[in-house]
């Protein structure tokens, strides 16, 4: 018997568009209407000044533990862009800039991760799953979302983000591996920020690339400058314009890097060298899309500024939110509360003090029967 | 009213659900084409389509993983894991997601799906194929855990488990399936989650069982009728999580006595949550201590051995004496 190379050869394209010295590869350059490249750049810096900002709130102990984004505003941003309102965002837990540009109010964020689940909620009409903490789990949900979108007939594409660390969980390659086999409209982008906490990304996988892992699922995978914006755009654009034309997932992986913290509760000089971060420092993706919009005279003037001050709004309107009400944590157990729960609820209300209302504000509705709510905004 | 075993009377929910409601899906390996291992799914792809009754890839964990999806979206998917000892696979979706997702998103989403598994032993299987799980799915609040004892009433729970708007895991004694032959009637029935049922009334010890050991409970009361002229109340709990406490503690308070059968291992299983409510709620009513008859504590004992693990009648019967006699 012969030993045959099977056809088709595989291949995995590499796209880069704006390079950190500021080369542009014309050819490839998206065709983004100065609106856009200036709200896109908007929600970069503020991704990375809103990062600064919880940082100092984490330090000074007004929120808890959170993941810092700083480096890779352009991965996720570059890909959220893509999607429209009616569209799914499936996030892990270090896309702060692309959960806002969806949709989250900066408060919201900041309550969850100072501990209060009302941070948590998406409004009504947001197509957003809320931070999904343990690793790749969230990317089945996206399947999930895909296959039922497609069921109803809507017109709708999903969007998963994860790191590098969650291609070496079971749930990428399940999610990766039923995403084919069903053919549903779904993308997922993976920040590969090459480190997961300590561990560098030679030692996460012998793969390449992450890229490639789509291969053996029958997905196309992509691997793009995760620190050039327009190319992460330019790859995302063609992935969301295929799953909304039926033709299925597509896999992005996004090389960027974790220029901060893996959380605000790790200290990376253990595990790698200032040298390191000096080097990707270069490549911020901040600089090299100043410096395209600058050379375009699409810069807005005083922009950190402004959004230094909508910061500063939001933190206020955090810091005025009312406490926790401990009773409200057996709102939403059951869509019906049990008896057994019941009783527990009792038993803390007459140990635990009640919490004052704020002025003005409106009473907690009592605690009963949450109504059904059906998460259905399109029809079939 | 047509006779039906328990592989038809859940055949026949399901059916009937997905008549009802376009919403409800079946997902998990082999359910589709060859209509489950047990048949319980049998015929409903032919019925419904590929589309709806999805054969889908050997996963457990992106099955549950989907399903969440599929509901976050506002489908009711009912998902079929092949045997409850392969749900480790998907453990982490159970706990990490489809319990939680009400809570974490603050009643924006929920999660109104049904995790279907065959469980536990006498049918000469191998391991994994054999075991008694419910207690660690009892113990995760947010889901809700069911196991009917017959035919008629997993007919009724299955259906109103597909309705709740919660997640359900519905264990399926494999035992039981092809057991007995009930009477089960055509048009749609529920039985409402979270209550109990008086399996036999009775007026001098409580026996508390669930699924298969509903069976047995009820020959070892048949045997103290017999042989000891004692007349004993059987309770069958149908659900095990949320537990009806009520039900156990007015039996106790007539019985003053009580001995929970499971064929869970005995160490931190059903039976000892429920004589902590017994506790809580009849003590001044109880003449002996509430005993456990259940599986002992170790980790798998092959089909060779596993009559002297499984309780039997007479184990049962010699609980409840010693109980009577205390």
């Amino acid at each position: 018997m012969p030993r045959i190379t099977l056809e088709p050869r595989f291949q995995v394209e590499y796209l880069s568009i704006l390079d950190s010295d500021g080369n542009l590869d014309t050819a490839l350059e998206p065709k983004l209407a100065g609106e856009d490249l200036r709200a896109l750049y908007r929600a970069m810096v503020l991704g990375r000044r809103l990062d600064e900002r919880m940082v100092r709130l984490q330090r000074q102990g007004r929120i808890g533990t959170f993941a810092p984004i700083k480096g890779q505003e352009a991965s996720q941003m570059g890909s959220a862009f893509t999607l429209r309102r009616i569209d799914w965002m499936v996030p892990s837990f270090r896309e702060t800039a692309a959960m806002i540009w969806r949709g989250w109010p900066i408060e919201k964020l900041l309550l969850f991760f100072a501990g209060q689940l009302e941070g948590g909620q998406p409004a009504l009409d947001q197509h957003d799953l809320p931070i999904t903490i343990p690793v790749a789990t969230q990317l089945p949900h996206a399947v999930g979302l895909a296959y039922a979108a497609q069921y109803r007939g809507d017109d709708v594409v999903v969007m998963a983000y994860f790191g590098d660390g969650a291609t070496s969980e079971g749930d990428f390659h399940e999610a990766l591996n039923f995403a084919g086999v069903w053919h549903v409209p779904v993308v997922f982008v993976c920040q590969n920020n090459q480190w997961a906490i300590s561990v560098p990304l030679k030692k996460q996988t012998h793969s390449r690339t992450i890229a490639q892992k789509a291969l053996a699922y029958g997905l196309p995978g992509i691997q793009v400058d995760g620190n050039d914006v327009l190319a992460v755009y330019a790859a995302a654009r063609e992935a969301v314009d295929r799953a909304r034309a039926g033709d299925g997932p597509t896999l992005i992986e996004c090389v960027t890097y974790r220029l901060g913290v893996h959380t605000t509760a790790d200290d990376p000089t253990k595990y790698r060298t200032e040298e390191e971060v000096a080097m990707w420092e270069q490549k911020d993706p901040l600089t090299r899309f100043r410096a395209y919009l600058e050379k375009r005279n699409l810069l807005e003037t005083n922009l950190e500024q402004r959004i230094d001050e909508e910061i500063a709004e939001a933190v206020r309107r955090f810091e005025s939110a009312p406490p926790a009400d401990p009773l409200t944590m057996f709102d939403h157990v059951y869509a019906e509360l049990p008896a057994d729960l019941k009783a527990q609820r009792e038993e803390m209300a007459a140990r635990e003090p009640a919490v004052p209302a704020r002025a003005g504000e409106p009473p907690m509705p009592p605690p009963g029967p949450t109504p059904m709510r059906g998460q259905r905004l399109t029809r079939r | 009213m047509p006779k039906l075993n328990m592989v038809k009377a859940l055949n026949l929910a399901l059916f009937q659900a997905m008549e009802h409601d376009a919403d409800v899906l079946v997902l998990g390996e082999d359910v589709g084409v060859d209509g489950g291992v047990f048949r319980v799914t049998d015929d409903l792809q032919r019925k419904f389509g590929s589309q709806r009754v999805i054969d889908s890839p050997l996963a457990e964990a992106a099955i549950i993983g989907t399903a969440v999806g599929m509901a976050l979206y506002g489908l009711k998917p009912v998902c079929e894991i092949q045997f409850s000892g392969f749900a480790f696979q998907c453990f982490h979706q159970i706990e990490n997601h489809c319990a939680r997702y009400r809570a974490r998103s603050q009643g924006r989403f929920h999660i109104p799906m049904v995790i279907r598994m065959p469980y536990g032993g006498s049918v000469r299987a191998l391991e994994h194929h054999s075991e008694s799980e419910e207690q660690f799915y009892a113990h995760i609040s947010g889901l809700k855990m069911v196991i009917p004892s017959g035919p008629r009433n997993a007919r009724a729970l299955l259906a109103a488990a597909i309705r709740d708007p919660d997640p359900v895991i519905f264990f399926e004694a494999k035992a039981l399936y092809h057991a007995a032959k009930e009477e089960v009637p055509e048009e749609s029935e529920t039985v409402p989650l979270g209550r109990a049922q008086v399996a036999r009334e009775g007026s001098a010890l409580t026996l508390i069982a669930y699924g298969a050991m509903v069976r047995v409970a009820l020959e070892a009361a048949d045997v103290l009728r017999d042989e000891d002229g004692i007349d004993a109340e059987v309770i069958d709990l149908l659900t095990i999580s949320p537990l009806d406490r009520d039900a156990l503690v007015t039996s106790v308070k007539k019985t003053g006595r009580a001995v929970v059968v499971h064929e869970a291992p005995r160490s931190f299983g059903p039976g000892a949550e429920i004589a902590a409510s017994i506790m809580d709620g009849a003590f001044l009513s109880l003449e002996a201590p509430v005993r456990r008859v259940a599986a002992h504590d170790v980790p798998f004992v092959g089909f060779a051995r596993e009559k002297a693990n499984i309780p039997d009648v007479p184990r049962v019967v010699a609980a409840a004496r010693a109980t009577l006699a205390f």
